[in-house]
C-alpha cells in the first residue's frame, strides 16, 4: 500500500538517472534538480493533501454550517460569535488551562530533579536513566488504560495501596471526584513523560562548561548558590524548550481524559480537544468544530509566541 | 573529574543516592509489573478484593477471554495495528529518505521554501485539523480504511523524518557520492549502495520514532476508523474497558494493555540508543 507513492517516484526518476553520459554540466545539473523534484514530490504531495489542505479547509469550514451529510451553508462568522458565548467550550478551555498550569511545574521540577540525580559518572546512572525514560515509549492511550485499572475502586492495586496507607477509605471512588480524577491523570502523565523532560534537561546540564561552575566554586559560592545563580540561568534555554513541550502537550490533551475519566465526573474534565471531538464527531457539527479548532490554533500560536520570546531572550548568553 | 559532580558526590552520600535511585526505579516499574501480573492471573484471582501482589498461578485465561469480548476479534485488531504500523513506518522511511536526499543534495527551484513549509507543519498540531481531515478522507474514500489511516500516519511523521534524513545526507561529504558516480552507479544506485549504509542511523531513528508514534496513536484512529474489525489495538481497548453487560473484565483489559505495551518495551530495550538520540536531535533542533 505504501509502496505506491515511492514507486511512482522511482519510475519518474529513472530516465534521468545516468548523469555520467551528459557532457555538458548545465544539462547534468538541470537533470539533477529534476530528479530532486521527483524524489521530493511524493512526500510533498502527502503533506499537501493530508495536512496543508485540511489546514486551509479548517478556516473555510469554520465559516459554514457544515453537517456530516447534506449541504454546507455559508454563515460567515456566526460560528465564532457563537463560540464566544459557548459556556461548554469556555469551561473546557478553563479546565485545559488549569490542567496545564498544574502539570507543567510538576513535570519541570521532577524532570530537573531526575536529571540532576542521574547526572553521575557512575555505571548505575545510565541504567537508571534508561529505566526512568522507559515509559516514554509507551503510548498515552495504553498508559491511560493501565492507570484506569491501577486507580480503580477496590480492585485497583494503587487504590489498595492508598487505602492501606489510609489516604482513601475502601468505599471511595477516585474517579468520582473531580480533583482526585485529575490527580490520577496527572500522576499517569508524569510517570509517562517525565523521562523525556529528564533527558532534555540532562543534555542541557551536560552542555554547561565545567570551568564556569568551577570558577564560582573557587569564588566561594555554596552548592545552592551555584545551582541558583549559575546552573539555573545557563539552563534557561533548555528549560524554556521543556516548557514549550509540556505546555503544548497539555493544551492538546485528549487521550488521558477520554479514557480515564470520560470527561467526568459531570463533564468537569473535558479538555478543549475533547470538546472539539464531541462537537464534530458526536454532534456532527463539523463547521462549528472547525471554528473551535481555529480558536484553539490561535491560542496555541499565542502561547508558543510568548514562549519563543522567552527562548530568544535567553539564547544569547 | 568535574567539580560539580564532585560536589554532588560530597553532598549526597553514595548510599543515599543508590537508595533514592532504586526507590524511583521501583516506582517507575511498578505499573508495568502490575499490568503483567494482572494479565497473567487466573479469572478468579483477577477479581479478588484486595488485589494480590503476586499471581498465585500463571494463566493465559485473560488473553483467551480477550478474544471473545463483545464479539470482537481482538487478534485481528492486533494484526490491523501491525499492518498499519509496518506500512506507515516503511512508507515514512522511504519517502523521507528520497525527499531528504533531494533537499540536501539534489536541490531544485523552490526546494528551500518547500522544505521549510514541510517542517512548519510541525507547528500546527494535527488535533486542530482533524475535522477537515475527516472530510478529506471521506472525499477520497479513504475514511474507515486502514490504508487511509497508514497514509495519514505517514503524513504526520514526514516532517520529522524529512528533518532527520535531510540532515543525515547533508552531513556526508560530497566526495563520497561523486566517487560512487564515477564508479558507474546511477544516482539512485549510489544512494542505495553507498549513501544508504552511511545514513543508516538516521533511517533507524526515523523508523523507530514512526513505529512508536503509529503503534500508540489513538486520536486519529478513534475518529477515522468506524468499523470494529478495522480498529487498531489502542482503540479496541476502549471496547474492552467499556465492558460487557456493565462489568469490565479488568484481567482481559490488562492483557490487551500488555499486548500494546510489551512490543514497545522490547523495541525500546533493543534500540534505545537510536531512539534517545533521535528524541534529542529532534527536540534540540
Amino acid at each position: 500500500m505504501t509502496s505506491l507513492a515511492p514507486g511512482r517516484a522511482l519510475r519518474a526518476a529513472e530516465p534521468s538517472a545516468p548523469p555520467t553520459r551528459g557532457p555538458r554540466r548545465r544539462r547534468a545539473s538541470s537533470r539533477r534538480s529534476l530528479l530532486g523534484l521527483a524524489m521530493a514530490s511524493p512526500a510533498l504531495l502527502l503533506i499537501s493533501v493530508f495536512f496543508l489542505i485540511p489546514v486551509v479547509l479548517t478556516f473555510w469550514m469554520s465559516l459554514h454550517n457544515w453537517p456530516l451529510l447534506g449541504n454546507p451553508r455559508f454563515i460567515g462568522l456566526d460560528n465564532y460569535t457563537r463560540a464566544l458565548g459557548d459556556d461548554n467550550f469556555r469551561s473546557a478551555l478553563k479546565f485545559t488551562l488549569i490542567y496545564t498550569v498544574v502539570i507543567t511545574p510538576v513535570l519541570l521540577v521532577l524532570g530537573l530533579f531526575l536529571a540532576l540525580l542521574v547526572r553521575r559518572p557512575v555505571r548505575g546512572a545510565r541504567f537508571f536513566q534508561s529505566v526512568y525514560f522507559m515509559p516514554v515509549c509507551i503510548g498515552l492511550a495504553s498508559g491511560s488504560f493501565l492507570w484506569l485499572y491501577l486507580g480503580q475502586s477496590q480492585i485497583g492495586p494503587l487504590f489498595d495501596l492508598l487505602r492501606r496507607v489510609g489516604l482513601v477509605n475502601s468505599s471511595s471512588n477516585l474517579f468520582a471526584g473531580g480533583s482526585t480524577a485529575l490527580g490520577l491523570v496527572i500522576a499517569m502523565v508524569t510517570w509517562k513523560v517525565v523521562g523525556l523532560q529528564m533527558l532534555l534537561l540532562l543534555s542541557g546540564l551536560q552542555s554547561i562548561p565545567d570551568e564556569v561552575v568551577e570558577a564560582s566554586r573557587i569564588d566561594g559560592a555554596g552548592l545552592w548558590q551555584r545551582f541558583l545563580h549559575i546552573t539555573l540561568p545557563l539552563l534557561r534555554p533548555t528549560l524554556a524548550l521543556v516548557l514549550v513541550f509540556s505546555v503544548a502537550g497539555s493544551l492538546l490533551a485528549f487521550d488521558q481524559f477520554f479514557i480515564m475519566t470520560g470527561g467526568g465526573p459531570s463533564n468537569s474534565t473535558i479538555t478543549a480537544v475533547y470538546q472539539i471531538y464531541r462537537i464534530s464527531f458526536n454532534g456532527f457539527r463539523l463547521g462549528y468544530g472547525a471554528a473551535l479548532s481555529v480558536l484553539l490554533m490561535i491560542i496555541l500560536a499565542a502561547v508558543s509566541a510568548v514562549q519563543m520570546l522567552l527562548l530568544r531572550n535567553t539564547d544569547h548568553n | 573529574m568535574s567539580s560539580m559532580i564532585g560536589d554532588v558526590r560530597a553532598t549526597v552520600p553514595r548510599a543515599a543516592w543508590w537508595v533514592i535511585c532504586i526507590a524511583l526505579t521501583v516506582m517507575f516499574l511498578y505499573p508495568i509489573y502490575v499490568m503483567l501480573a494482572m494479565a497473567f492471573k487466573g479469572p478468579a484471582e483477577a477479581g479478588l478484593i484486595p488485589p494480590t501482589l503476586f499471581p498465585n498461578d500463571l494463566s493465559l485465561a485473560n488473553f483467551r477471554r480477550l478474544g471473545s469480548v463483545q464479539g470482537l476479534n481482538v487478534f485481528g485488531n492486533v494484526l490491523n495495528s501491525v499492518w498499519v504500523t509496518l506500512g506507515a513506518t516503511v512508507g515514512t522511511v522511504v519517502l523521507s529518505t528520497l525527499a531528504g536526499y533531494a533537499f540536501a543534495r539534489a536541490r531544485f527551484p523552490g526546494s528551500g521554501i518547500l522544505f521549510f513549509l514541510a517542517l512548519a507543519t510541525f507547528m500546527i498540531p494535527f488535533q486542530a485539523v482533524i475535522t477537515p481531515l475527516f472530510k478529506v478522507m471521506q472525499v477520497l474514500h479513504l475514511n474507515n480504511s486502514l490504508l487511509g489511516l497508514a497514509i495519514v500516519y505517514i503524513t504526520f511523521n514526514l516532517p520529522f523524518g524529512l528533518f532527520i534524513m535531510r540532515n543525515s545526507f547533508a552531513a556526508l561529504p560530497a566526495s563520497l557520492e561523486e566517487a560512487a558516480l564515477v564508479d558507474g552507479c546511477g544516482i539512485l544506485g549510489a544512494i542505495r549502495s553507498v549513501l544508504l549504509p552511511v545514513v543508516m542511523p538516521g533511517v533507524i531513528t526515523t523508523a523507530l520514532l514512526t513505529f512508536f508514534a503509529t503503534w500508540n496513536e489513538f486520536f486519529a484512529a478513534l475518529i477515522l476508523i468506524t468499523d470494529q474489525d478495522k480498529f487498531t489495538l489502542p482503540v479496541t481497548l476502549t471496547l474492552v474497558s467499556s465492558g460487557q453487560f456493565g462489568t469490565v473484565n479488568w484481567g482481559s483489559l490488562q492483557a490487551g494493555v500488555a499486548l500494546t505495551i510489551v512490543p514497545c518495551i522490547i523495541v525500546y530495550v533493543l534500540l534505545q540508543r537510536y531512539y534517545v538520540s533521535g528524541m534529542l536531535s529532534g527536540a534540540l533542533k
